[in-house]
């Protein structure tokens, strides 16, 4: 027989498997929003925790053992190692599995992937964030990495919107940067049923009037539902800001993550690979993106 | 490239001799068509067939592959069944060759998949040329001819075939025969070269791809979409038949009665109403029409954008397939606007 088929090629399925799920343990599990828990997880292998290094805005596969996987946008920043931060919403089979677990119980995970923000292109500009609903998840880890870096960003602005205070993510966390002086933190709420709230009252779009943006030193990040996407760039576009220059985090329902199973194709680009964060400008090139 | 020519009669020894290297698989007959089985004799295979139902990718990408068996101590464990088998896939043709090289683009890059990786690596590639039919237009896709991706290729010479041997290992099978193999004269080259300008001839379908791309984003609104999402049925036949489809959906599976259980990954079609369903309900291609034209774009499009050619070989696979008779050649035809027209 020769050699040329003898070689042990499937020690690459051991060794080098870029769809192994990894156990990780749920350190914690924090109603933020009701169908919008936060969950803490640490790896089980210190190693494999330390090799985790992730870029804001990257995503990881989530591994209900027997029920599947979905991606999950990372929401802790690599500023604060050690442990994984994933807001997850209560969605479809994989998720309603996540929620029947409990503290200690074992999940998997893999990544992190796709793109991330182009943090070091942003460094030395001001930093605009703007999200609506559910949009906070995947920008929260790029506020907290501006925030722990803090000198190497210019002005930094987060704009939020909620339905009501109760739907608001991360509430008591963002509520506690609003005094902060180095930062502009703006929380809006549509309406607020039981008037506690002490911050803004009104839609999103409201908000620039209190915000100071000189397009040309800013790079903005938005996230959000549709209509987040429809106020939010036409106003930025009207103050200046070139189209690459506004970035988004998208949704898809990666299978895989690497850019194999196919699911996450738009147009040219996979989403798990080219994204998920893409500027404006692949937005109007890329078709069926928002 | 060494080459070699190998007497036709001579061809019952040599697939005898092969033997040793793995099993056996060629095209033979089932259903009024021809698939890619393992032989139990070598008289079974049909070697002068226009193409295979399913194409050879059924080998490397399974339509159902356990890629990990979960067990509740241990986590997933990886699966490497079946990923050893040494199989040698005699028949080939050079189309189907061309897919394994796009595919190998999709299953390497930055994250190579190791499944993959290990059967084409255990897979041995025997191509063989053939004569184009009516459904045929891999000339162009530029995927007539193939200068790598097989063990060995033969062209048919006549009473010869003209042997292109592409690795070590189809050179050792080469040896393996004893002397059986003979150099080949300046009139077998002549005789290829003749039967090459006949086989350009022989093509009936002709598809100028140069500017797909820009033409597909000229006619991203174009009517032809909604005329074809009113005939698609959705049912994935052509993603099926299709050796450079390559989309798989990812599943587990709890055994009955344990905790035990399996994560397999299953052919899947963007053109099924499930592709691009997210979280939530929201479904990015929810029209037969918008995911029909995504199945085009992203082959003539966005493959392109990405790794430098279209994803399709031009094999008729999918045309041959349809239920409804969508033709991927007339539908690039109405797009750039001619008329169906052959050139030589």
């Amino acid at each position: 027989m020769p050699s040329a088929i003898e070689a042990p090629v499937t020690d690459a399925v051991w060794s080098a498997n870029p769809y192994q799920p990894h156990a990780a343990r749920i350190v914690r599990i924090y109603n933020m929003v009701e169908n919008n828990h936060l969950f803490t997880l640490r790896f089980v292998d210190e190693d494999i925790g330390l090799s985790f290094r992730h870029r804001p805005g990257q995503f990881a596969m989530l591994s209900i053992p027997g029920t599947g996987e979905a991606p999950i946008s990372i929401s802790s920043s690599p500023s604060r190692p050690g442990v994984l931060e994933l807001c997850v919403r209560r969605a479809g089979r994989v998720t309603n599995a996540l929620y029947r677990m409990k503290t200690n119980d074992l999940v998997g995970l893999r990544g992190p992937y796709g793109n991330g923000f182009p943090v070091t292109e942003i460094e030395g500009h001001d930093l605009l964030l703007a999200a609506g609903g559910l949009g906070m998840a995947p920008l929260r880890s790029l506020l907290w990495y501006a925030l722990d870096n803090r000198d190497r960003f210019g002005r930094v602005t987060l704009m939020y919107g909620a339905r009501t205070p109760a739907d608001m993510l991360f509430r008591e966390e963002l509520v506690s940067l609003v005094d902060r002086t180095d930062m502009n933190c703006l929380l809006t709420v549509d309406t607020d049923p039981g008037s506690v709230w002490k911050n803004h009252v009104g839609l999103l779009p409201g908000l620039f009037d209190h915000a100071e943006i000189d397009a040309s030193r800013t790079f903005a990040a938005v996230c959000g539902p549709p209509v987040v996407y429809k106020f939010i760039l036409r106003k930025l576009l009207d103050l200046g800001f070139r189209k690459d220059r506004i970035l988004m985090s998208l949704e898809r329902r990666m299978k895989c993550g690497v850019g194999k199973c196919g699911h996450c194709s738009i147009g040219y680009k996979y989403t798990c690979l080219n994204g998920p964060i893409f500027t404006y400008w692949d937005a109007i090139n890329l078709p069926e993106m928002i | 490239m060494k080459i070699l020519k190998l007497r036709k009669d001579r061809l019952d020894f040599f697939a005898s001799v092969v033997q040793q290297f793995g099993e056996v698989h060629a095209p033979v007959e089932v259903d009024g068509g021809y698939a890619f089985r393992r032989l139990s004799r070598w008289s079974e295979a049909r070697l002068n067939y226009p193409r295979t139902i399913l194409p050879p990718k059924k080998y490397f990408l399974p339509q159902r592959e356990t890629l990990f068996r979960f067990v509740p101590e241990k986590g997933y464990v990886p699966s490497a069944e079946g990923l050893d088998t040494r199989i040698i896939l005699f028949g080939m043709h050079a189309c189907d060759i061309y897919s394994l090289n796009i595919l190998d683009m999709v299953f390497g890059g930055a994250y190579p998949d190791p499944y993959y990786q290990a059967r084409r690596k255990h897979i041995v590639i025997i191509g063989i040329d053939c004569i184009p039919d009516k459904h045929c237009f891999c000339r162009s896709m530029r995927a007539d001819f193939v200068d790598h991706g097989f063990d060995l290729f033969f062209y048919d010479i006549g009473d010869y075939y003209l042997t292109m041997v592409g690795t070590a290992l189809g050179d050792d099978m080469v040896l393996a025969t004893g002397p059986l193999f003979e150099q080949p004269a300046e009139a077998d080259v002549d005789e290829y070269k003749r039967r090459s300008s006949n086989k350009r001839a022989a093509f009936q379908l002709e598809v100028e791809i140069r500017d797909l791309p820009e033409i597909f984003e000229m006619e991203y609104q174009s009517g032809i979409w909604d005329e074809l999402g009113e005939k698609c049925l959705s049912c994935g036949s052509c993603s099926m038949v299709c050796p450079t489809c390559y989309c798989y959906d990812v599943a587990d599976s709890a055994d009955l009665g344990t905790r035990d259980g399996a994560r397999m990954r299953i052919w899947d079609s963007c053109l099924f109403s499930t592709h691009a369903l997210v979280a939530g309900g929201e479904n990015f291609r929810h029209s037969r029409a918008s995911r029909i034209k995504f199945r085009f774009y992203h082959k003539q499009r966005g493959f392109v954008a990405e790794y430098g050619r279209p994803s399709c070989v031009g094999c008729g696979r999918c045309v041959a397939a349809c239920p409804v008779k969508i033709d991927i050649v007339e539908v690039l035809e109405r797009l750039r606007g001619v008329q169906h027209a052959v050139s030589h």
